[in-house]
Order: C-alpha cells, then sequence, then structure tokens
C-alpha cells in the first residue's frame, strides 16, 4: 500500500493508505480529527473543506495521496493551545452563524481562506460569492455573512474585538 | 470507490508509459474523475497522477497566443494579469468555474479531456479556435471534440496544453443551474479581423459551434445581430433541470449577452 507522509495542523503524520482512500478519510477514521465533516460525498456541500498548502479545498474530492507532503489544516488546528479560538470561530459565536452546526467548519475553513485572499478588504457581496461551495441548510447564510465580515475585520486590522458591541 | 495501483510519474515520457495500460486512467485535480469514481462509473486499473510532471505547468505568452499548460488550475487562469490582458473572456470563464474550492483544484486539462457536456473549457476552446496540443500531435479545436465525454485523444495520449489565440473581441455567458451550478447553456463567442466564432455549451451532449449566429455576427457584430435566430431544439438536452426548448431559448440569451460582454 503507498505511503502518506503529511502534516496536520503541525504535526507530521506517516501512514499507509490505499490508493482510493480519501483525504476525509484519512483525517477522520486515521487520524480522528472528526471535526472535518462528510455531507455530500459529491464536492458541493463544503462540509468537508480544509485547507493544504493555504488554499481551501474539499477533502472528500482529494485522495490522501495526492496529500503526500501537504501542509494541512483542519477545523481542530485552529484554537490557540489555551484555547482562544480563531477570530473566525469566535465570530460564529458571536454572531449566531450556526445552527446545528453541521456545515460550520467547512464554512470556518473557507471563511478563512477566503479573507485572506482579500488581503484590502471584502464586500458583502464577495463573501456571498465566495461561499458557493459551502451549503447550509438551517441559517439562511445571513448571520454567516455578518460573521464573515467581522471577522475580517479583525483578521485586517480594521477592529480588534468580535464583540457586537464594537459593531 | 473500487481501489487501484497509483502512480506519479516525473514526466510526459513516464506517463505515456504507464498509460499504455488501457485500464489506467490519468488524473490531475481529480475533480471529475473522483466523483465518477465514487459512483463506480469505472473501474481503473491504475490511477497515474500527472500532478507531479512540472512541464505540463504555468501560463506562457508565445507570439500572438496565451499557451496554457495542463496542469494550470482555474484559479491560476482566473487570477492571471496575463491572460486578463490577453484573452479577458477567457480568465472570466475560468473565474465561473464551479466554486472556490473546484477551482483551487480542477485543471484545464482535466476539464478539456474530458469533456463534460456541462463543463466551461470547451467552450472557449472551440469558441476561441484554440490548438490542443497532446504528447504526441496538436488538434485543432474543431477536430477535437467529438460527442459527449468523447474527443479525438486516443488511449495512452495526454494533454499537455492548450494554445488560445488572441483575438479582438471575446465573451462569455452562461445560465447555470441553481444548485448544482452546472451550465444549463452557454455561450462563447469570438471576433478576429472577420472570422467569427460562437461556441454552445451545455445545452447539446457536446459543445457545438453556431454558425447562422456566427454568419449574422460576421455581417454585424452587435447583440442584436443574434436577437432573430432561433436555435433548433433537435438535438439538445432534456432532463429534469430543463426541456430542451428551454434550453435552446437560453442560448440564444446566453448569445446575446456575451455579444455584449464582448463589447
Amino acid at each position: 500500500m503507498p505511503q502518506v507522509t503529511l502534516t496536520v495542523n503541525g504535526q507530521t503524520h506517516t501512514q499507509e493508505v490505499e490508493g482510493r482512500t480519501l483525504l476525509v478519510e484519512l483525517l477522520r477514521e486515521k487520524l480522528r480529527l472528526t471535526g472535518t465533516h462528510v455531507g455530500c460525498d459529491t464536492s458541493q456541500c463544503g462540509a468537508c473543506v480544509v485547507d493544504i498548502n493555504g488554499e481551501s479545498v474539499k477533502s472528500c474530492t482529494t485522495l490522501a495521496v495526492m496529500a503526500n507532503g501537504a501542509n494541512v489544516t483542519t477545523i481542530e488546528g485552529l484554537a490557540a493551545a489555551d484555547g482562544t479560538l480563531h477570530a473566525m470561530q469566535e465570530a460564529f459565536r458571536e454572531y449566531h452563524a450556526l445552527q446545528c452546526g453541521f456545515c460550520t467548519p467547512g464554512m470556518v475553513m473557507s471563511a478563512i481562506d477566503l479573507v485572506n485572499k482579500h488581503p484590502n478588504g471584502i464586500t458583502e457581496q464577495q463573501i456571498r460569492e465566495g461561499l458557493e461551495g459551502n451549503l447550509c441548510r438551517c441559517t439562511g447564510y445571513h448571520n454567516i455573512v455578518r460573521a464573515i465580515a467581522a471577522a475580517a475585520d479583525v483578521m485586517h486590522g480594521k477592529r480588534t474585538e468580535i464583540a457586537r458591541a464594537a459593531e | 470507490m473500487y481501489d487501484f495501483a497509483y502512480h506519479k510519474p516525473g514526466s510526459v515520457a513516464d506517463a505515456v508509459k504507464l498509460l499504455a495500460d488501457p485500464d489506467a486512467k490519468a488524473i490531475s485535480g481529480g475533480h471529475t474523475l473522483l466523483p465518477a469514481l465514487k459512483h463506480r462509473l469505472n473501474k481503473p486499473s491504475a490511477l497515474v497522477d500527472l500532478s507531479g510532471i512540472a512541464e505540463l505547468r504555468g501560463i506562457k505568452r508565445v507570439g500572438n497566443a496565451i499557451v496554457i499548460g495542463a496542469l494550470t488550475r482555474h484559479v491560476e487562469v482566473a487570477n492571471s494579469a496575463e491572460v486578463a490582458a490577453a484573452i479577458p473572456a477567457l480568465a472570466y470563464m475560468a473565474s465561473l468555474i464551479g466554486d472556490v474550492q473546484v477551482r483551487n483544484r480542477g485543471t484545464l486539462g482535466g476539464s478539456v479531456a474530458n469533456n463534460d457536456p456541462a463543463a466551461d473549457y470547451p467552450a472557449a476552446v472551440l469558441g476561441l479556435g484554440a490548438t490542443v496540443h497532446t504528447s504526441s500531435r496538436k488538434i485543432a479545436a474543431d477536430d477535437f471534440f467529438q460527442g459527449m465525454f468523447t474527443t479525438a485523444m486516443e488511449a495512452g495520449e495526454i494533454l499537455t496544453a492548450v494554445e488560445f489565440p488572441i483575438v479582438d473581441k471575446a465573451g462569455y455567458a452562461k445560465m447555470r443551474n441553481p444548485a448544482s451550478r452546472y451550465v444549463m447553456a452557454g455561450v462563447f463567442v469570438s471576433k478576429s479581423g472577420g472570422a467569427v466564432r460562437v461556441a454552445v455549451n451545455g445545452a447539446g451532449p457536446c459543445v457545438f459551434r453556431q454558425a447562422a449566429m456566427e454568419a449574422a455576427l460576421a455581417a454585424n457584430w452587435s447583440p442584436d445581430a443574434v436577437a432573430g435566430i432561433k436555435q433548433s431544439a433537435a438535438d439538445l438536452n432534456s432532463d429534469i433541470h430543463g426541456s430542451a426548448e428551454y434550453r435552446a431559448h437560453l442560448v440564444g440569451v446566453m448569445a446575446k449577452r456575451a455579444v455584449a460582454a464582448a463589447g
């Protein structure tokens, strides 16, 4: 069986996998990082989004062997060691950007990539278009968009706190 | 998904050798092939991962053309200043493919070689009159796309690059299914001197040229010129997303929008 070595959330792992093993299967079933979800399994819903080498990718449509040598970040890798949430996680909590929470890990991972790709600021329209690959069946998206806008302001240094009172 | 052997060659020559096995398949971004494998629509003996072949990457201007390597991802074409300056409609087309994550992985070579009726790239390749480069030859766009999921490429042949001529004007417009985001009907138009091309994707089983619209636009390059031309519904797709008649109507609307976008 092929061998894969990859760095996940700063930790290097070497695993034997079948050629057909998906990256999301490696993450969830071998590394037990179950924060990355499988929703549609057809690369449409985005619940499985992780970061590979600085880009958001659907891990249900990526072979584990194709991530050999890659640097992967999952939802578990965002918070600081002391438990302090990433600004995007904090914003999702503060703005009530989730209901059932199933899509949330993928939403947060896509949102961080989206904000990072717009270093000079991001409009509501750009946020909505940038979430094209992430489906949410509960929220109606409005609070997700508000949360991302608030987190973007913090990530870009335009405001210091996620708290809604800071608006 | 059935299991398969996995190979990652470092050169086109090695990949061609591995793909001599008729049951082996090439993979790059995997965003079309992997969903098909999950449905067990295919049972390849081996996947030959082309992503380690550096010579298949990149965008360069060669004379009066933009040559894009097969492994170049949609996000790279969408964000390329060189493509935007030479053929803005091509960068725009790439920016509309799938979603952000699909564009981060999907490649030009995969889209063109697969020839999905609803894929975007075939419209740009045919609409610009591009030339497809393979591991053994060069194929004109008019000869390349032969039917649903069928191209002129033979087993073991690898798409290496596509050469897009820089034209005077080009535009692309498509109507997407609001749920799947696949193209219901799209039109890519271009004008180079007196030569006009109109390529239609999404509507039929394979991308095709719309001769009546080409003649009308050659005489009068304006959205009004195509307004009166009816696309026949005879050979178009009918499915739960839309009837052939609806798609035929969309072709006319998208053609007008594409010409307007081209300016």
